[in-house]
């Protein structure tokens, strides 16, 4: 364990982080609600390796041979599904938790590059539907600023039963976030906390969510996609239960998923990793024969093209990433460490969104501090993150010899250890062996 | 205009309603209706409907604009998430009834089953019965005016809704507590039964709303979490 | 998920119907429950001194009179044989217990849907209109009937998974919602002697009331003590000899809608399903409430 100095032993089970929340909860009487994802370790993306080309198989040549990266998604049921250039689309995140300004610059950077954003609790705001070329309307257990002309405006529609960070529960905006419009937009009373539900107030169960999906259907006259979104957990059933809905689209979003603010034993405590989710939904599509025909998009911890090209080979349409978009537009940036160390954090730390107080301008509704992230600039910079994540998932491809990421395939990959064999169900590195399929 | 939906599809129904002008109003009846789902949703024209017979779920969803009458019960999500306009079931609603509506009025003849005007947001709800449990559950905004009686935990995590009850309520929701009835919710509610065509008196009523504890956490309210 | 119709008949003139009056209904709920249907009918009630026995095998050849031959050998009465589909029912004159016995030894692939005087269970994966027809619905005789179409929720699309659920001597149980509890429930009950083919929480709801049945409960404290003990979301509707039985669990998050006439009572999870009852226009209906024990039938 670490030591201060020898024989000064750090326990395993109260570690100096334990004792600070077991003092802070002592302290407050309330539990430790954050932003942010899970920060525990988990078997990620990180333990599967491409097998590249060699003598079996023939890479293609970058630059020059074209690897394909389009994806059109609601193909089963929409009059006008949604094609998008790359597989990588930015996940809901509402005016509320996020400053108007990095609402225009999410909209703004996936513009550039032809991908989709998505509202979030809160509703659309008219900057937002104006920015974002392609725009998901998240309809949200709470409703709050559910609107039918925004409905019809929307692109594709997500209904949201879950999200990867909590499972089971419903939204939090604290008070200090609760400025003037978005109190409006939400008809609450400005200041106070905003507890959002954990259940639809109008439908229980995938038997009356067919029913329900068919009302936005007729309401939007069966023009755009719908997508269903869960957190993910018993994912192979929820999947399969998606499918009988009606979904044309369905989102999972693993437990590496971010939050404006939840309790952290939620977002520690709830959920399946991110790559152990992918195979059970494809698996649920698969029984149905609806693989490729109900697209899947999965979320939760997508940072890099390896990622995105992992997620696919697996065997999703394409992913959505929320924190690395952030973190893109310039969250958590070095810049503002001596302001991140003035609120008790630093550059790299910083959770605290549901506080409202970003010093990069991100997650918090006061103007000065808003003011700071400039759309365009922040925009510029996730358009080249978003750049960058589609050249290096090509890259991956390439090397495997696809000329189109979608023909990624798990028999692509091999595992680091065992953990990650078993849940992404591709062999250890170097042998055949599959924990839990083939052998024993 | 009119239909049957014995020979035309709900969806046909629909896509006649959307097509209707918005600058002027249009009556429609829509006959041989046996409890199908999504009737009339997404309404956003002035349009008068008459629908003869019972209807499914989410029947007049979202709705603005219309005023739509049905001879018959409704069910489940009757009116969600209304916007404007006015809706009026002559039987009973099921479930969640005007559940987040924003706006318009609801008038229920009969009864309300539970979670009527679950996440209210601005409707004003009416019903001449009863309502069921957990209704006006996290209320926001606008009233629920019930001549009957309230089921268990009525107002529930209630926010700004007003609550007017003639009747007895079997328990009050967390947060939520009897009010005085000061002249002003006299009027509003003398407005609203005069609007639904109650003749009931609004001095017979009592009205309930939130006690604001839960606005903000205190860990002495732990318990109500 | 799913959808659940029921129809008792107060008009013994409609018997003949009951069949024929149930068959749409339990179309109607086809988008609830894609997955898999089945019904329990009642009627053609035996004597005291009988038993009637629905059974069912892959094979739809299978060499029933082979069975009853041995019935008969063994029991020294006569058996008579209706072959149905997949499915057969035997009649006899004996006692529940050893035919079960006789049965599970003969071939142990025979699978007993439903024991009584008057039940019959028939399902089957599929879509509702399907099975209807396989099992010739419409043509079908009795007194009441409750049915059901599943969506499978957290187990597999099976027949042993399909409703309803025999939970006793002339009794069955179909069930719409989720349960939360059914794991502990089930190895609880497991010890006290309840056998389970299928990871089903439904099939633990009515594992549930075969025990409390067993234990000499009625159907009513049954379905009292199944409030308190099963957590999660459920409307049950409970076929029984005499008529049927619905509950909704407190928090009443599945729909039920009931009517009634002089000629009928008739429940389902929407009203669509009742639409084309006779005389439904001018029905009596009205929404069961949550958490109490409603009850139809003859005493």
């Amino acid at each position: 364990m670490t030591m201060e100095k020898p024989g000064l032993i750090e326990s395993a089970t109260f570690s100096r982080d334990v004792i600070h929340e077991i003092q802070r909860a002592a302290e407050t009487g309330i539990y430790d609600i954050r932003g942010f994802g899970a920060k525990r370790k988990v078997p990620h993306f990180d333990d599967l390796l491409f097998l590249g080309a060699s003598m079996s198989r023939y890479p293609l040549e970058g630059y020059r041979e074209k690897c394909g990266t389009d994806v059109t998604l609601g193909t089963r049921f929409a009059k006008n599904p949604i094609k998008l250039d790359i597989p990588v689309t930015i996940a809901g995140m509402s005016f509320g938790a996020l400053s108007a300004n990095a609402k225009e610059a999410l909209g703004r950077g996936a513009n550039m590059v032809g991908t989709s954003t998505t509202t979030g609790d809160g509703g659309m705001t008219p900057e937002e539907r104006k920015t974002s070329k392609t725009l998901v309307y998240q309809y949200l257990p709470s409703r709050y600023g559910m609107n039918p002309d925004d409905l019809r405006k929307a692109d594709a529609i997500e209904v949201v039963l879950g999200q990867g960070a909590k499972p089971g529960g419903g939204g939090m905006l604290l008070g200090q976030k609760i400025t003037d419009r978005v109190a409006q937009m939400r008809n609450l009373p400005k200041g106070i906390d905003q507890r959002s539900a954990c259940r639809h107030p109008d439908w229980t169960g995938p038997d009356d969510l067919a029913i329900k999906i068919l009302e936005l259907r007729e309401i939007t006259d069966w023009k755009v996609p719908i997508y269903i979104k869960v957190g993910a957990t018993r994912t192979y059933y929820d999947v399969k239960l998606a499918v009988k809905a009606g979904a044309d689209v369905i989102v999972v979003d693993g437990m590496q998923g971010g939050t404006a603010a939840t309790q952290d034993v939620f977002i520690e405590h709830v959920g399946i990793p991110t790559m152990a989710a992918i195979p059970q939904a494809v698996r649920a599509l698969q029984e149905m024969d609806m693989h490729r025909k109900v697209q899947l998009i999965v979320s939760g911890g997508i940072r890099s093209g390896a990622d995105v090209a992992k997620a696919m080979a697996l065997g999703a349409d394409a992913v959505a990433i929320g924190t690395a978009a952030l973190v893109a537009l310039g969250c958590n940036h070095p810049k503002w460490d001596e302001e991140y160390r003035k609120i008790g954090s630093a550059a790299g730390f910083y959770d605290d969104y549901h506080e409202g107080k970003c010093p990069a301008g991100i997650s918090t509704q006061d103007t000065e501090l808003a003011s700071r992230l400039n759309p365009e600039e922040a925009g510029r910079r996730l358009a080249n993150y978003l750049h960058v994540l589609t050249m290096e998932a090509q890259t991956l491809a390439r090397a495997c010899g696809k000329s189109h990421l979608h023909n990624l395939e798990p028999e692509d990959l091999v595992a680091l250890n065992v953990e990650a064999a078993a849940m992404a169900g591709v062999p250890l590195a170097g042998t055949d062996w599959i924990p839990g399929r083939s052998g024993y | 205009m009119e239909f049957d939906l014995k020979t035309h599809s709900v969806r046909e129904v629909n896509q006649a309603l959307h097509d209707l002008p918005k600058d002027q109003e249009t009556e429609v009846v829509v006959n041989g209706i046996s409890g199908d789902h999504n009737i009339a949703v997404g309404m956003d024209q002035p349009a008068k409907i008459t629908l003869n017979g019972h209807v499914g779920y989410f029947c007049a969803g979202m709705n603005k604009e219309a005023e739509i009458v049905i001879n018959g019960n409704a069910g489940q999500g009757l009116a969600e998430n209304m916007m404007s306009g006015k809706v009026h079931v002559k039987g009973n609603a099921s479930q969640s009834a005007a559940a987040t509506a924003h706006g318009g009025l609801l008038v229920v003849d009969g009864d309300a089953a539970a979670r009527c005007g679950i996440s209210m947001k601005g409707v004003n709800i009416v019903v001449k019965g009863s309502v069921g449990h957990m209704s006006a559950f996290m209320g926001q905004s606008g009233c629920l005016v019930v001549c009957g009686d309230a089921g268990e935990a009525l107002g529930d995590s209630l926010y700004e809704a007003h609550l007017y009850v003639k009747g007895t309520v079997a328990s009050l929701g967390a947060d939520c507590i009897e009010k005085e009835m000061r002249p002003e919710h006299v009027e509003e509610l003398s407005a609203l039964l005069k609007e639904a065509g109650c003749d009931d008196d609004p001095h017979d009523f009592t009205r309930y709303g939130s006690a604001r504890q839960l606005y903000t956490f205190k860990v002495d309210n732990a318990s109500a979490y | 998920m799913c959808g659940i119709v029921g129809l008792y008949l107060k008009n013994s003139a409609l018997e003949s119907q009951l069949g024929k009056l149930f068959e749409p209904m339990i179309i109607a709920m086809t988008g609830r429950g894609p997955d898999s249907a089945g019904f329990a009918i009642y009627g053609d009630e035996v004597s005291e001194d009988m038993i009637k026995l629905t059974l069912q095998h892959e094979d739809e050849h299978y060499p029933w009179h082979d069975l009853a031959s041995l019935l008969e050998e063994t029991f020294g009465t006569s058996v008579s044989v209706l072959h149905n589909a997949n499915a057969a029912v035997l009649k006899l004159a004996a006692e529940e217990e050893p035919v079960r016995k006789v049965i599970e030894e003969f071939d142990s692939s025979i699978r007993i849907m439903s024991v009584g005087r008057s039940i019959e269970i028939l399902k089957e994966v599929g879509l509702p209109e399907n099975i209807a027809e396989r099992f010739n619905l419409a043509g079908m005789k009795g007194t009441h009937i409750v049915g059901h179409t599943r969506m499978a929720t957290e187990s597999g699309v099976t027949m042993e998974g399909s409703h309803p659920f025999s939970t006793g001597m002339d009794l069955c149980l179909v069930h719409n919602g989720s349960l939360s509890n059914h794991n502990r429930l089930r190895e609880e009950l497991e010890h006290k002697g309840i056998h389970f083919e299928t990871e089903n929480d439904s099939e633990v709801a009515a594992g549930y009331l075969t025990w409390r049945l067993r234990e000499g409960a009625s159907v009513e404290e049954a379905l009292q003590g199944a409030i308190e003990d099963l957590d999660g979301f459920f409307t049950f509707t409970v076929g029984t000899k005499d008529g049927f039985a619905v509950v909704r669990d407190p928090i009443a998050c599945k729909p039920a809608v009931m009517a009634e006439t002089d000629d009928y009572v008739a429940m389902a999870s929407e009203y669509h399903a009742l639409s084309t009852l006779p005389g439904i226009e001018n029905a009596k209906l009205w929404e069961p409430d949550p958490g109490k024990v409603y009850f139809w039938g003859k005493g």
